[in-house]
């Protein structure tokens, strides 16, 4: 049997991320509430454990513009809430993150899985077509946005959720690949 | 079939303070009706006011949370049906204005409109309490009722315009509204 040859576009090196410790940024920062269509990026290692945590209310959305009305609904109030859904449902959304979320200037964070983006690769250099297409997307947006593709990057989770309810603005964690369940 | 400036002047009578989510045609006639920091009109996606009354309906769990909803809106959004029955906030009374069409834009009819039974839809979905009106008598009587029982609450008003109030989108999603709302919940910027 011969080991896989490496991915030559694999130019960030480093161990998948935790979910625990997602999740332990996402309560640093306050978060409360989870509003979700499932993405088999982040399920195991995110959605199940969020799902049985007391530390969080998660509310299971029919679909992913839906959750961009509540949580905007939510600003009103000291509830924090994040969207965790699959970039496809991101894409979907346009319309609604760009009405609500950026043109009212809505503290509003999704946390995005990149579906199939090989690991380690950035994703515009991805093979895939809509895994290239997000970043170059959000920035035509203004929408401020980060990779969380290795452990290293989760210290930038809660800084960014902060950042984006103290300036009012809506942000985008790009979950690069499946976080660990452990 | 109820005039739906009539038909606001008396909902607007029983939720003097409530918060109240409205959209588009309904909207302007509402402002007008019930000029108020509570009204709210962040809704520049359409089909999103029962999301976004969701979210004000769980943000202000003391407070009545009112959506003025489109037949059309309700339409793009229908999944929202489903998931407020599954959280069943009991702050949450979602009316749609039903007059079978996209009335600001062009008043074109909605898809089935002659056989789409929005308060079923409302009942398969799992809400406990849902209510139809086209007669001003009826609603008049029954209203108070209506919004004393526990959310969430559908309720289809058959409507057809009546003296209706200018559209001034400008006005109507204005920044100083937001913040007023903000200011009027108590909430700092």
């Amino acid at each position: 049997m011969t080991a896989k040859p490496a991915n030559p576009l694999a130019t960030i090196t480093g161990p998948p991320p935790s979910g625990p410790s997602i999740i332990a940024a996402l309560k640093d920062a306050k978060v409360g509430i989870v509003l979700s269509v499932p993405d088999i990026v982040t399920s195991a290692g995110l959605l199940f454990p969020i799902a049985g945590d007391d530390g969080f209310r998660l509310i299971r959305v029919c679909k992913e513009d839906e959750a961009v009305g509540i949580s905007a609904g939510l600003s009103y109030s000291a509830e924090r809430a994040i969207l965790l859904i699959q970039y496809t449902g991101l894409l979907d959304s346009i319309n609604a993150v760009r009405a609500v979320a950026v043109g009212y200037k809505m503290p509003i964070v999704f946390m995005v899985g990149l579906l199939e983006k090989e690991p380690g690769v950035p994703p515009r250099q991805s093979a895939l077509y809509g895994i290239r297409i997000v970043e170059p997307i959000l920035e035509a947006m203004g929408i401020e946005h980060h990779l969380i593709e290795t452990q290293a990057d989760v210290v930038r989770i809660c800084p960014a959720i902060e950042a984006a309810y103290s300036l009012s603005r809506p942000t985008v964690l790009l979950i690069g690949q499946r976080p660990l369940e452990s | 079939m109820m005039k739906r400036d009539q038909c606001f002047r008396v909902l607007a009578s029983h939720c003097p303070d409530d918060v109240v989510v409205a959209v588009y045609s309904s909207a302007f006639d509402w402002v007008r009706i019930r000029p108020h920091a509570l009204n709210y009109f962040a809704v520049g996606a359409m089909g999103l006011a029962s999301s976004h009354a969701l979210g004000l309906a769980l943000g202000q769990p003391g407070r009545r949370i009112i959506v003025l909803d489109g037949d059309g809106s309700l339409l793009m959004n229908l999944g929202s049906l489903v998931t407020v029955a599954a959280i069943a906030p009991r702050n949450f009374y979602h009316f749609v204005c039903e007059n079978g069409t996209y009335e600001a834009n062009g008043a074109h009819p909605i898809p089935a409109r002659d056989k789409v039974d929005f308060r079923g839809l409302a009942r398969a979905a799992g809400y406990p309490n849902v209510h139809r009106f086209d007669e001003l008598g009826s609603f008049g009587r029954d209203i108070a009722g209506v919004l004393a029982e526990p959310g969430p609450v559908f309720v289809d008003l058959k409507l057809v315009p009546g003296e209706s109030a200018p559209a001034d989108y400008d006005s109507l999603y204005a920044a100083s509204r937001r913040d007023a709302f903000r200011q009027a919940l108590g909430l700092a910027r």
